[in-house]
């Protein structure tokens, strides 16, 4: 105990002498001595020098953020609060934007079906990514790279495209009806497959597959392999091992692949206007004929600030919710 | 314990399932080029027979013709825009250390995690404030917004690791500023470079919410793609261009693909879109 105690203290000298940045004792004893004051005062310039370079190189890229990212988003939530009277403006603080948001029938119903589909798909995207993302991780050995590749390829063609593959297989002449009269297991063609909230899911579950497996395979290649087989050497069983010790470590992966889902699809226009019908229809679609047919721009800003202040608040509460049954697992 | 084990998911269980997922991603894909080559207009099974002629139709439609050189015009100023700032962003991350750099770079990235009719309508609010008549150029100005964070990507990937001690070696052995540049550093970013401008490219191709918002009266593919979609009758010709996009998207990428990992290895990273 005492020989353990002593070497602790060795260790914390040793370190101590030798960090760069020393105590604060240490350096205000020395303040005085002008030599290595003037050293101090070269290397702040140099980090500052550093620090003027880096930001210089990166300010046009900001500036470009700034200009057509953040002052935009702040002209929209600016909107919000207007009101607008045919072609005129009238900046006169109102709440009346967001009292129509948040009670019209209309706009509560598209809100919350747009919030129900995107936590469905993030949901579903996650489950059915994270055996893929195991699989490449722990089994892809040397074709890793091109596991991922094959992955990213039909993520990589036209989304509109995409989507219009989907209407040609469940639709009413599509592939899936044709080919199961065919086979003889249905007698006329279906209807229930396209024009709904399910087929909106199903197209953006396959949509965003990728944006789920990516982060997941990440978390999972960092996750430190001698951990698993600690576990397994004292004793876990390959079960308890995952659940403790694999799956917690990928939680990061997990989180960034829910958000990275979730946020996006809450706002898409394409997938509920091609294949949705009536009862798939969105908070975006409602979002555009505001900015488009209807001409009511606070009322648009109005949707679309309610719709993202929602989905931080729905995504923030996934997170936690996560986190806190990843701890209890372990 | 040991009953549990027997449905735990083996490597066979899942190499199966990892297999019926990656078909299940390519489905809808497949369907595309099959039906672009069948004689009915409406695109069911069984197969009626094989033909070229949506394909042949492509050419002696004007307006796909305009849309297509839109298309390689915004695709080209977007790509190049949305890489140089992208490269001085990417040096500026991976070189320097500066106050701020985490939320500058958050705010670059944040296209990524916007919905895209957000990042549409709040553009189109502003240019309509500033009286900016919608046109491509316009266009051009969403897309590189939404190609940065893409091209960052691609791009840090390639310049991280990047061992400065070769420059100054370079220098030392008495290469001008300009001459380090061209005969060190260019050779060993330049694969990351193009791969950002391939990757950006076909990211501005097939983009279509930000296009249909702040274009003006002017098409891009896609643009045009949408406004054929209402016409059941011109569905073949649609799954015909749309697998010649198909094509092009594929081999940009695959050549990016290529040229990024050589920009890895040259620089001994490991990273990047795909990992």
């Amino acid at each position: 105990m005492g020989w353990q105690h002593g070497r602790q203290v060795q260790a914390g000298d040793c370190i101590r002498t030798r960090s760069p940045s020393r105590g604060f004792a240490v350096t205000a004893a020395v303040e005085d001595s002008p030599r290595l004051g003037s050293k101090r005062a070269r290397r702040d310039v140099l980090l500052q020098s550093e620090a003027v370079q880096g930001l210089g190189l990166i300010s046009p890229t900001f500036l470009y953020a700034v200009v057509f990212l953040l002052a935009p988003i702040i002209v929209v939530i600016a909107h919000s609060f207007w009101t607008q009277h045919y072609l005129t403006i009238d900046r006169t603080f109102t709440l009346e934007n967001y009292r129509i948001a948040l009670t019209e029938p209309i706009y509560r119903d598209l809100l919350w079906r747009s919030l129900y589909i995107s936590l469905t798909v993030s949901f579903l995207t996650v489950v059915f990514a994270y055996p893929i993302a195991y699989f490449i991780s722990f089994h892809g050995g040397r074709h890793k790279g091109l596991w991922l590749f094959l992955i990213t390829i039909p993520f990589w063609t036209s989304y509109l495209l995409r989507v219009m593959a989907w209407k040609v297989i469940l639709g009413y002449n599509g592939v899936l009806n044709s080919g199961l009269m065919g086979l003889g297991i249905i007698d006329e063609p279906s209807t229930a497959l396209l024009y709904n909230s399910s087929a909106v899911i199903i197209t953006l579950t396959h949509a965003w597959a990728a944006f789920a497996i990516l982060p997941i395979f990440v978390s999972l290649e960092k996750a430190d392999r001698t951990l698993v087989e600690a576990a397994t050497d004292l004793g876990d069983g390959p079960l308890r091992s995952f659940l403790r010790v694999t799956l917690p470590l990928s939680i990061p992966g997990v989180i960034a692949a829910l958000l990275i889902v979730m946020i996006p699809t809450v706002g898409d226009y394409v997938t509920p206007k091609l294949v949705g019908g009536k009862d798939g229809v969105m908070i975006a679609n409602a979002i555009q004929v505001q900015f488009g047919k209807a001409a009511n721009w606070p009322l648009g800003a109005a949707l679309s600030v309610t719709t993202m202040v929602i989905v931080t608040m729905m995504a923030l509460a996934s997170v936690f919710i996560i986190r806190s049954a990843a701890r209890m697992a372990r | 314990m040991s009953g549990l084990r027997r449905f735990l998911p083996g490597r066979s269980w899942l190499g199966a399932y990892a297999a019926i997922y990656v078909g299940f991603l390519y489905l809808p894909v497949i369907f595309l080029p099959i039906f672009s080559v069948n004689t009915a207009a409406t695109p069911k099974f069984p197969l009626s027979g094989y033909t070229l002629k949506w394909y042949e139709q492509l050419p002696h439609t004007p307006a796909l013709l305009d849309a297509a050189w839109n298309s390689l015009i915004v695709g080209i100023s977007a790509s190049v825009l949305a890489t140089t700032l992208g490269i001085l962003a990417a040096r500026a991350i991976t070189r320097y250390r500066f106050p701020g750099r985490r939320s500058i770079n958050g705010l670059i990235m944040a296209p990524l995690v916007l919905p895209e009719i957000i990042v549409a309508i709040s553009m189109l609010l502003v240019m309509l404030q500033l009286g900016l008549s919608l046109s491509l150029f316009t266009v051009v100005l969403g897309h590189v917004l939404i190609c940065i964070p893409y091209s960052m990507t691609v791009l840090i990937s390639g310049f991280e690791g990047f061992d400065r001690s070769l420059e100054e070696a370079s220098a030392d052995l008495g290469e001008s500023a300009f001459g380090t540049f061209r005969r060190v550093t260019l050779p060993m970013v330049m694969p990351a470079i193009i791969s950002s401008l391939l990757v950006s490219f076909t990211i501005s191709l097939d983009e279509f919410i930000i296009a249909f918002f702040l274009t003006g009266t002017e098409a891009t593919l896609p643009i045009y793609i949408w406004g054929q979609l209402r016409f059941a009758a011109k569905l073949p010709g649609v799954l015909a261009l749309g697998t010649l996009l198909l094509v092009l998207s594929f081999v940009m990428l695959s050549i990016a693909e290529i040229l990024r990992r050589r920009a890895a290895r040259r620089t001994s990273n490991e990273g990047g879109l795909y990992a």
